[in-house]
């Protein structure tokens, strides 16, 4: 376990100079600030909406892109840049005859892959209350504060998270055997297509492929009337069975890739 | 033994990479790992650091089993092999510090390692920037960071000029005579190795065709005569037709094997009495260089 505190903590060390960490921490920014801008100078359009409408419109303009293009893509480079950081410092031999057991190495790198991901998702939650409270500030007629959304969207962002496993993992092997760019980027713009395609017809496998699951993700958002006159609130069907094939593919493709590291010769 | 393997062979697919190979690393020592490129020199320290699954035969260091020794003798070995591995976006203290964090090593050590190769004015600077000798000399500081008892060292003078040459083979050198460390390099220069080695293996085509200790490889260099004449082919001819060896011809030398000063003698007043012109006749060592050659040459 020392081992992996280490190297992820090493991972962290290495990376937070590079475009990969900080993609994740300045996509969410940018993208709320410019959700921010355009409500801001257009509030007139959306005083009329009540609280949680509001909230569905500010946060609910990330989510389309979210889950069809932005959240694969995220992890797609994500899944190269963790890798690419060894392949191009030519560091694999390194880091696998470092005193630490490869397991912790090879998790250390897959985890913190997961982490980014983690990062990115957690600050869209905070740039996301953060900057719709702050309009409610500024606005006063944006009654943003008249509803509390962190619950709801914590879990669906929380859905999100889980959606992404299976693709992360996918690309994290990838990233990890091969050094070019174009391969792991290639096959992964291909299948994100191939998975907006299959998820957003309504393909009744496209569960079982993991990059339709962001996708799908979106449609386990329901509404809930509740009794009369009350708010309505959001469900996240959490654990849906795409779910579980994500998870489940993140769980074989780590065993396998781990075995494929003890296999590799180390370049 | 520090380092001792026993019938180490490894394929890369069909091809047998390192044939057979039996090391014997003594404590203490400079072991020199000569071979021409493409030998196999890698490859075994690959081996040796587990970076490749030993095939066949056994690897033993500090008189453990690697496999099942693994982390424990890994952390007492510091390695540069190829090229230093180097994050070029961060500084070189930051590659050490870096390098420390894994290793749980105090940061203040990171400050010796860049005074000891002479990084210090460079600490700041991004690895990207660093001259190829910097690069080395910054891995040769992340080898030596953990205060190893063995250094495995593969072709560690490469881009060096010959100041930083002098230097790391200085700093090899004070390392086994003052701080009791073993160190394993390979290089495909036999001057470079000459000059610090106690100890010499020599490979070609995976196989060892030499291992020793570096006064053994000196004996194997036998005397020769060296004559400079004015018409060497003929000279060599008739020395040949007088039940003389002749090892090597060329516009201005013969080479004759030597045998005694009384046979030096004989073969200067022979060719003196039938007409060669003799300018000069002396006992000479063949170099190390051309006794490496030969012997990679035979296999």
């Amino acid at each position: 376990m020392k081992g992996f505190i280490l190297s992820f903590r090493s991972e962290f060390y290495k990376t937070r100079k590079t475009a990969g960490f900080w993609s994740a921490v300045i996509l969410p920014l940018l993208i709320c600030l410019l959700l921010f801008i355009v409500f801001f100078s257009k509030s007139e359009d959306f005083k009329t909406l009540p609280a949680l409408m509001l909230w569905l419109r500010f946060a609910g303009a990330i989510f389309g892109i979210m889950g069809s293009f932005l959240l694969p893509m995220l992890i797609v480079f994500i899944g190269y840049s963790v890798n690419s950081i060894e392949h191009k410092a030519d560091t694999w031999k390194t880091l696998f005859s470092l005193p630490i057991s490869k397991l912790s190495v090879y998790a250390a790198k897959y985890f913190y892959a997961f982490f980014l991901v983690f990062l990115c998702l957690s600050l869209f939650v905070l740039f996301t209350l953060g900057f719709g409270n702050l309009l409610s500030v500024l606005k006063p007629g944006l009654r943003f504060g008249d509803y509390s959304i962190f619950g709801t969207l914590t879990q669906m962002y929380c859905k999100f998270f889980l959606s992404s496993l299976g693709i992360l993992s996918i690309q994290f092997l990838l990233g990890l055997l091969f050094r070019d760019f174009l391969k792991p980027m290639g096959i992964g713009f291909v299948c994100i297509i191939a998975g907006d395609f299959l998820g957003g017809a309504g393909w009744k496998y496209a569960y079982l492929f993991p990059y339709s699951h962001p996708m799908l993700a979106l449609k386990a958002f329901g509404e809930s009337k509740g009794k009369l006159n009350a708010m309505p609130t959001i469900t996240v069907d959490m654990f849906t069975k795409d779910t579980w094939v994500s998870l489940a593919v993140a769980i074989i493709v780590f065993i396998g890739g781990y075995f494929i590291v003890l296999k590799k010769s180390v370049k | 033994m520090v380092i001792d393997t026993e019938g180490l062979t490894f394929n890369f697919g069909k091809q047998t990479v390192v044939k057979s190979l039996s090391l014997k690393v003594p404590e203490g020592s400079i072991y020199g790992f000569l071979g021409p490129n493409g030998a196999g020199k890698t490859t075994t320290i690959k081996l040796l650091m587990n970076l490749l699954k030993t095939q066949e035969g056994s690897i033993h260091i500090f008189g453990k089993e690697l496999q099942s020794n693994r982390i424990e003798i890994l952390s007492q070995i510091g390695s540069l092999i190829e090229q230093p591995a180097i994050y070029l976006h961060l500084s070189g203290k930051e590659n050490l510090l870096n390098r420390a964090l894994l290793l749980e090593i105090p940061a203040k050590r990171v400050d010796e390692m860049l005074d000891l190769v002479h990084l210090t004015n460079a600490a700041h600077k991004k690895a990207g920037q660093y001259s190829l000798g910097m690069k080395q000399r910054l891995g040769i500081a992340l080898a030596l960071l953990s205060d190893p008892k063995l250094l495995i060292l593969d072709e560690p003078t490469n881009g060096l000029d010959p100041n930083g040459i002098i230097e790391i083979r200085e700093l090899l050198i004070r390392l086994v005579s003052q701080h009791q460390k073993t160190v394993f390099i390979s290089s495909h220069l036999l001057a470079e190795i000459e000059r610090m080695a106690t100890h010499v293996g020599i490979i070609n085509y995976g196989e060892l065709l030499f291992q020793g200790s570096i006064e053994e490889l000196q004996a194997l260099n036998k005397p020769q005569i060296q004559i400079e004449a004015e018409n060497t082919v003929d000279a060599a001819n008739f020395l040949k037709k007088n039940d003389f060896e002749v090892t090597e011809v060329d516009e201005h030398h013969i080479y004759v094997p030597f045998a005694s000063k009384q046979n030096m003698g004989e073969i200067n007043t022979l060719l003196n009495k039938n007409g060669y012109t003799i300018y000069s006749i002396n006992k000479q060592q063949k170099d190390l260089e051309k006794l490496f050659l030969a012997i990679t040459q035979n296999a």
